[in-house]
């Protein structure tokens, strides 16, 4: 299943249409989102996901209604919002300092969203009651939010988030200034709440690792563009994009040539002549030079015996607990890794060997 | 020969912990020199402190301990009515330097960089960068002709006067509340479904306030202080405490003054100290 | 939905907001700057007006241009014969002013660095108690910190009680009513301009590079002058500034213990205002002495600006 599919059998909670936002004018001009074209769907959790300085930050903000952007539109389920200022937007952040008022208590914090909303005191009261309880501060109510702990910050900021029941969540790297210990284990919270509650999640992070435990979907931003969007698999398993696919994990590329396609398979010709097949997928390239990626994991040492993909000359080999990754040399000049799960006999893997690879071919894709 | 560590004499044991604590950052004579000028700071003040509870009417010799210039002091009508005028004109210039700063510094922080910040920021803190004996003797001028074109008199001028040189001070230190104040609280008031007006009421002002009440004292207890421009522009009858002061000690020197002094003395230490403790709690 | 409509929308609605912060900015700024625009700055243009008026006999001007005042200042005009003299008097208050504060300015150095350097130097809690007491006496008032001064250092005053009793000395020095009272007095009200700009950029220096100049061989002497102060530059630039500028124009310093004889320009320009009544020339002078601190304040603007560029 695909990012596209799932999107027509669910309804989008957050549409984004061509949106572009630039900073400053003329010459200091900065594009900070370049025609974004995005639907988060309703009950997901999906993340944003980018280095530093890619949008990320500045789509959450026009989600929320912090900026106006320079063009393009944003609707909540159906409703134009582009224009709406962040108070009559029912949609709540989760700010990435926690931004918790100083001057009040944890719990003044939690019912502010509901005490704006106008909501008679019992209601408050109630709902501060059960969002203390959902995030296991209960002993905390009164007390000042400069005595409580990073982590005990970070739920109060989560909770009063969630207080106004808002249609949209969002996160701006949330479990950023946590240890690591803690951010482990707020992940999982964080997951489980998305799931009880059953509220849109939003999520900023530039981890990884996170996103793709986290999300039911990822969109990988680059410079103010989406390049790619689709469930942790599909980012993983199936990178459109050389970007997408350097930026998650490791990743062998090779060059090559199309020498024909049948489908969503095309036949690449190495520069060494070996050919190999690979899956299409949206890339645009169907002839000519392209660029083919596959995971060290899906690439394995061949058995005596078998004919192997590629061969190469083993330059290294790097052992790490539960894996150990071998460098080749290949015959093209470029350069591949292996994944091989547990030890290799280093008898036989000795730097300067030749050693046959072979690829899994139903996981080597073709890159934009 | 033995071995050193264990041959080691006990009594060795100090002197090489002095010598590890050697301070290298100490210069010879600076620790002199910075006593030398807190004395000289404060010695003429504590002297004078002192004379004013002499009970001699000698400022020379002391004699003995008594409160009669204090009680002598506010006896006289003179200094009665000069400390109510400047209790008066400090109010006045406070109130207005402080809504007028505080307004001037939501409006440098909390909108975006315009054209012509630069000039605002010159303008407001004009009344800092010249001498002010300039600025008393410009005042006049205009006084005079405004007192010439309208035949208004009074002591609304002087108000005025402290009110404008009083701003710069008042907007210091709410402007570095602003700054160290991050715009997230606001939003997320803003986040929260609170309307600007809200947003101002329930988190700008709240976390501001340190800063306008440090505004507020710096601003009275300089118009308290200020000679010069009220010298040149108090009209008769308008005399404030410090010209009161500057007059007694032409005519020549009196305990009384002392006393006096001592008291506009202690009431600007107060107010400095609580001061402090205010920016003390703001910087938790 | 059209695509044209909601664009406009949005361009609106972005133009809306501008006009809102453009408006509520102008409403906010509005009562500051009327109040300083018309009471402190209005008046200097009033000065410039006035120094280029005839004086008044009661005070004020009579509207009539004359450029008088600012040949007064440098000639006198012969009573018979309406030729034009050098006359040295009010150039000589200037040159004298301008000595006084540069004296004062560098008395509030020598004394100023060690103090920032020392406070510097100690554990924070301790620095917060110095610079408070730093401080304090920049908020007590100047009319009585410069009379509690006139009180130690007159003939009778303790300091002269105290050497006399310890037979240092067998008459009263006299010490008020000269200069050295008024180089004394201005360094005493404002050396805790010069402290506090060192001190602010003595705090930020790293003092492992003291360590570093120790470990190069350099020795006490050299590590103060060839690490510490350069580093402290603008700080000490800072403070000369602040101290010599108030020193130039003060008023009450002077008036009080240089005893309305050893006059400055400030108690010049105030005269002309009060006794003499020349407010055109009061006004002049006090153009020429707003001239000289910006003058200062150019020549450092300028300094820093090559300093920057160097750097950069
Ligand atoms: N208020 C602003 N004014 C000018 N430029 C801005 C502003 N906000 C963001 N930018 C610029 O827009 C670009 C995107 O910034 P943004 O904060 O959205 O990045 P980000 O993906 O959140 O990065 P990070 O992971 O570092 O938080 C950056 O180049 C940034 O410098
Ligand atoms: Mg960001």
């Amino acid at each position: 299943m695909t990012g596209t599919e799932i999107a027509r059998d669910r309804k989008a909670a957050v549409s984004v249409r061509s949106l572009s936002k630039t900073f400053g004018q003329g010459e200091y001009a900065i594009t900070a989102l370049d025609s974004v074209e995005l639907d988060i769907l309703e009950n997901e959790f999906f993340t944003l996901l980018g280095p530093s300085g890619c949008g990320k930050t500045t789509l959450l903000r026009l989600i929320a209604g912090f900026e106006l952007p320079t063009n393009g539109s944003i609707s909540l389920q159906d409703q134009d919002i582009t224009d709406k200022p962040p108070h009559r937007r029912p949609i709540n952040t989760v700010f990435q300092n926690y931004a918790l008022f100083p001057h009040m208590t944890v719990a003044e914090n939690i019912g502010f969203g509901l005490r704006m909303l106008g909501r008679p005191t019992a209601e408050i009261k109630q709902t501060t009651e059960r969002m203390l309880a959902l995030v296991q501060l209960e002993a905390m109510a009164g007390r000042r939010t400069d005595q409580l702990s990073g982590g005990q910050q970070q739920r109060v900021a989560l909770a009063r988030a969630l207080a106004p029941a808002p249609k949209v969540l969002l996160l701006d790297e949330p479990l950023a200034a946590l240890d690591l210990k803690l951010r482990k284990s707020m992940q999982i919270e964080l997951k489980s709440l998305q799931a009880e509650t059953g509220i849109t999640f939003v999520f900023v992070t530039h981890d990884q690792e996170e996103a793709l435990t986290m999300s039911d979907r990822i969109a990988v931003m680059k410079s103010g563009k989406i390049l790619q969007i689709g469930t942790p698999r599909d980012i993983y398993d199936r990178p459109t994009h050389r970007f997408v696919a350097d930026f998650i994990g490791d990743i062998n590329i090779l060059e090559g040539t199309v020498e024909h396609t049948d489908g969503d398979l095309a036949t690449v010709r190495l520069k060494d002549g070996t050919r190999v097949s690979a899956h299409l997928g949206t890339a645009s390239a169907r002839s000519g030079d392209v660029s083919v990626a596959i995971r060290p994991e899906n690439v394995r040492l061949a058995s005596t015996g078998e004919t192997p993909t590629l061969t190469g000359i083993l330059e290294n080999i790097v052992y790490f607990g539960a894996a150990t990754n071998l460098h080749l040399r290949l015959g093209t000049g470029e350069e591949m890794v292996i994944r091989n799960p547990g030890a290799v006999d280093e008898g036989r893997y000795q730097p300067g060997a030749t050693i046959g690879a072979i690829l899994q071919p139903e996981l080597i894709r073709v890159l934009e | 020969m033995a071995d050193p560590t264990t041959a080691m004499p006990a009594s060795a044991q100090p002197r090489q912990r002095r010598r590890l604590v050697r301070d290298l950052k100490a210069m010879p004579g600076f620790t002199a020199t910075a006593w030398l000028c807190i004395v000289t700071l404060y010695l003429p003040i504590l002297v004078l402190i002192a004379f004013s509870f002499n009970e001699n009417r000698s400022v020379v010799l002391w004699t003995g301990f008594s409160l009669d210039w204090y009680a002598k002091a506010l006896e006289n009508d003179g200094i009665r009515n000069a400390a109510w005028v400047s209790v008066k004109i400090a109010l006045f210039a406070t109130v207005i330097s402080t809504i007028a700063a505080t307004m001037a510094a939501l409006a440098t922080t909390r909108t975006k960089k315009f054209a012509g910040q630069g000039l605002v920021y010159g303008i407001i803190n004009q009344p800092l960068m010249i001498p002010e004996i300039v600025t008393a003797i410009a005042t006049l001028s205009l006084f005079a002709l405004v007192k010439k074109v309208t035949g208004l008199t009074g002591i609304g001028y002087l108000m005025l006067a402290h009110a404008a040189f009083c701003i710069p001070f008042a907007y210091m230190p709410i402007r570095a509340r602003l700054e160290t104040m991050t715009l997230t609280l606001e939003q997320a008031a803003a986040d929260l479904y609170a309307p600007p007006l809200k947003v101002f009421t329930l988190v700008t002002l709240p976390l501001l306030g340190p800063g306008i009440v440090a505004g507020a004292m710096l601003a009275f207890v300089v118009s308290l202080d200020d000679v010069i421009i009220t010298l040149m522009i108090a009209g008769p009858g308008e005399t404030t405490l410090p010209i009161y002061i500057l007059g007694a000690i032409r005519r020549g020197i009196t305990p009384e003054i002392n006393a006096v002094s001592t008291i506009l003395v202690a009431v600007s230490v107060l107010l400095v100290m609580l001061l402090f403790l205010v920016q003390r709690r703001m910087q938790r | 939905m059209s695509g044209r409509e909601p664009q406009s929308a949005l361009a609106a609605a972005i133009e809306q907001n501008k006009r809102t912060e453009r408006v509520t900015r102008a409403w906010l700024l509005a009562p500051a700057l009327t109040i300083i625009l018309a009471i402190s700055i209005l008046p200097l243009g009033i000065t410039v007006v006035y120094s280029f008026l005839t004086p008044g006999t009661y005070g004020g001007v009579t509207w009539e241009f004359s450029t008088d005042s600012y040949v007064q200042f440098l000639f006198q005009r012969d009573i018979f014969d309406d030729t034009l003299v050098f006359n040295s008097a009010y150039v000589s208050i200037f040159l004298r002013s301008i000595g006084l504060a540069l004296g004062a300015t560098l008395g509030a150095l020598i004394l100023g660095f060690p103090t920032a350097y020392f406070i510097a130097t100690k554990p924070r809690e301790q620095r917060n108690i110095w610079l408070f007491l730093i401080t304090l006496p920049f908020w007590t008032n100047l009319l009585i910190r410069t009379y509690a001064m006139l009180l130690i250092i007159r003939d009778e005053g303790i300091i002269n009680i105290m050497l006399m009793k310890a037979g240092i000395i067998s008459s009263p020095l006299t010490i008020l009513y000269t200069d050295t009272a008024v180089f004394i007095g201005l360094i005493y009200s404002f050396l805790p301009f010069m402290v506090l700009p060192i001190y602010a950029s003595l705090e930020k220096l790293d003092f492992s590079l003291v360590e570093a100049g120790y470990d190069l061989y350099a020795n006490r002497l050299k590590v103060l002058f060839h690490v510490i102060v350069p580093l402290a530059k603008p700080g000490i630039v800072a403070g000369c500034i602040l101290v010599f500028i108030p020193g130039l124009g003060a008023y009450i310093t002077p008036e009080l213990l240089g005893g309305g004889k050893k006059l400055m320009i400030g108690n010049m320009i105030a005269m002309q205002f009060g006794a003499s009544r020349n407010w055109p020339f009061g006004s002049a002078a006090a153009l020429i002495l707003m001239a000289l601190v910006i003058l200062v304040l150019l020549l450092n603007a300028l300094a820093a600006r090559r300093g920057a560029s160097n750097n950069g």
